[in-house]
């Protein structure tokens, strides 16, 4: 016990040394070149023409990659504000995410009520099994975004396709576990229901569905982290909210250290999603 | 020597047989008749199986790897269908799984995420749906008491050893209180003195609850213990004559006094001759060489 909590702290204090080492890089890479360039030896038509061409050599150089303090004072105002709502183009991070995380719920919700009662099914019937198999190897594999077109001619609205496109790419990881979790549960548990003549129902929830459990739940962890990472090029596509659209936007305003600031908070969500989704599956496993 | 029907060779007559049917109708508890199980059309795995439980009668088959036993305890559990012949229970043919049948899996077969509690609890409900959580708790550690494993009766499966979960299976079985028990070789995966204690538990219970039984063993003296008839079962074989399916060679009655005990066991009067004539059978008899 201690061993190992040892472990942990060690594990963690290494963690600490390897961020501070990656910001210490970072600080060194992008020291130097804000006093790089000047004005030095030049005419003051070698300037004249160089302003004329776009490239001031006078002026403090932004457009390079940002430093550790610009980054920072980004990432503070966005973290001090998080809920502003100025308009369109504008709003706090927290509303950007929670938009995302609104098309990610509703979208792996209904993924969730589709797939898993239809993966019931299929896993418990072998005719059907067989029957969807082709639909599901062929459908599996097509990118979510490819869909995109289609659901905007179609559901005309660029939100719910957003959700759909959710929908799809979250529909198929679940729907083959929990087919596959309910094929393979154990015959013994089975036949004990049968010699209990135990009702269907009360054997689809009582037997099958903890027995299945994990391997539903793993499934629908892998479904939410496709989710995410989908949601972020959908509404690049769709625009309007959300992250996605945040760090197109962001990226069309050359503001790089809202991008990079995205790009983490992208990051720190599918983790969170990932450990609830972890805890889950904790409380759903079980040891034979 | 012990033998009632000493050959298979001796249903074989076709006249002899329904006069013999009619007669196992109005004596046995249990009837399997003429019970045959066939994966290749022309080489049934065992065939022309007949034989008769009477109430509260413990009966032990015995036999090689392959010679059908499971199959023979699955199709009375009604997992399992035969290709012919059928098997009646109280008058009633068995054609599906019972709770009239309670049945001990030889891989125990509890399901790991509930607790011994709600194991049994399970199976409780199953039998009578309509009564409340108290009577349910109640029956529940009675039954768990009976084996012994109150003190672990909030315990999954996972912390228990081998005996103990094997326990839970039994007391699984008794709780829903069967007009039979069908025991699937349940003490083969156990140590040697785990595997003793539980066989007098299951012997004091049985005969408490004048429960009969039908089970599967490997072990000669486990038979010998708990069995008042042994069936012995021989290997389907390719004779120079052709192929002779599987089935019951023997059925030898126990001559031992009911009132046995593991320890006394190999001390009383015809133990030996007993054991002899069933370990001979075994190695001669049973399987083709």
């Amino acid at each position: 016990m201690s061993a190992s909590k040892n472990l942990n702290v060690r594990a963690g204090l290494l963690s600490v040394l390897i961020f501070l080492a990656l910001l210490g890089i970072w600080y060194i890479a992008t020291a130097s070149s804000g006093t790089a360039n000047s004005t030095a030896g030049m005419t003051a038509e070698q300037i004249e023409y160089a302003k004329m061409m776009g490239k001031d050599p006078g002026a403090p150089k932004s457009g390079g990659f940002p430093t550790l303090g610009a980054m920072g004072s980004t990432v503070w105002s966005h973290l001090s504000n998080p809920f502003y709502d100025n308009g369109p183009n504008d709003k706090g991070i927290a509303i950007q995410l929670a938009h995302s995380l609104g098309r990610v719920a509703l979208g792996f919700g209904l993924a969730c009520l589709v797939a898993i009662p239809l993966g019931f099914i299929i896993g418990m019937s072998p005719l059907l099994r067989r029957a969807f198999d082709p639909f599901i190897q062929v459908l599996k594999p097509i990118s979510p975004l490819a869909w995109m077109p289609l659901a905007l001619y179609t559901i005309k609205d660029s939100s719910i396709s957003g959700i759909f496109v959710i929908f799809i790419c979250s529909v198929w990881p679940m729907l083959v576990n929990t087919a596959f979790g309910v094929a393979s549960v154990k015959r013994e548990w089975l036949n004990v229901s049968a010699t209990l003549q135990v009702n269907p129902l009360r054997k689809a929830f009582l037997v099958i569905l903890p027995a299945a459990a994990p391997t539903i739940l793993t499934g629908m962890r892998i479904s939410m982290g496709i989710a995410w990472l989908v949601i972020v090029a959908a509404e690049m596509l769709v625009g309007g909210t959300g992250i996605g659209y945040f760090v197109w936007n962001e990226w069309n305003n050359l503001s790089l250290t809202n991008v990079i600031f995205a790009i983490l908070v992208i990051g720190v969500v599918g983790m969170l999603l990932d450990l609830a989704f972890g805890q889950l599956q904790k409380v759903v496993t079980y040891v034979e | 020597m012990w033998s009632d029907v000493t050959q298979r060779a001796a249903a074989a007559p076709k006249t002899s047989d329904v006069p013999q049917r009619k007669a196992t109708t109005v004596t046995g508890f249990l009837q399997i008749d003429k019970l045959s199980k066939a994966y290749v059309p022309a080489k049934p795995v065992f065939a022309d199986v007949s034989f008769t439980l009477d109430k509260g009668e413990f009966v032990c088959i015995i036999g090689h790897s392959g010679c059908g036993k499971t199959t023979i305890l699955n199709v009375l559990a009604g997992l399992d269908t035969a290709t012919s012949g059928n098997v009646i229970m109280d008058g009633r043919e068995v054609a599906g799984p019972s709770l009239d049948r309670g049945v001990v899996f030889q891989s125990h077969a509890l399901m790991p995420w509930l607790t011994v509690r709600q194991n049994i609890a399970f199976a409780v409900k199953s039998r009578w749906p309509e009564w409340k959580a108290v009577p349910v708790d109640a029956h529940v550690e009675k039954f768990v008491a009976l084996v012994g494993l109150s003190p672990a009766i909030d315990k999954k499966p996972s912390q228990l050893s081998g005996g103990m979960k094997q326990r839970v299976g039994i007391a699984r079985a008794f709780s829903i209180q069967p007009k039979m028990l069908l025991l699937d070789e349940p003490f083969g995966a156990l140590d040697a003195l785990t595997r003793g204690t539980i066989q007098d538990e299951l012997m004091a219970i049985v005969r408490q609850t004048q429960q009969t039984v039908f089970m599967i063993t490997h072990d000669v003296d486990e038979a010998i213990l708990l069995a008042d008839r042994i069936l012995l079962m021989s290997n389907g074989n390719e004779t120079p004559e052709g192929y002779r399916p599987g089935g019951i060679a023997e059925v030898v009655v126990n001559p031992l006094p009911r009132e046995r005990t593991r320890t006394s066991l190999h001390h009383l009067d015809g133990y030996y001759p007993l054991r002899n004539h069933i370990v001979d059978f075994l190695v001669t008899r049973a399987k083709a060489h």
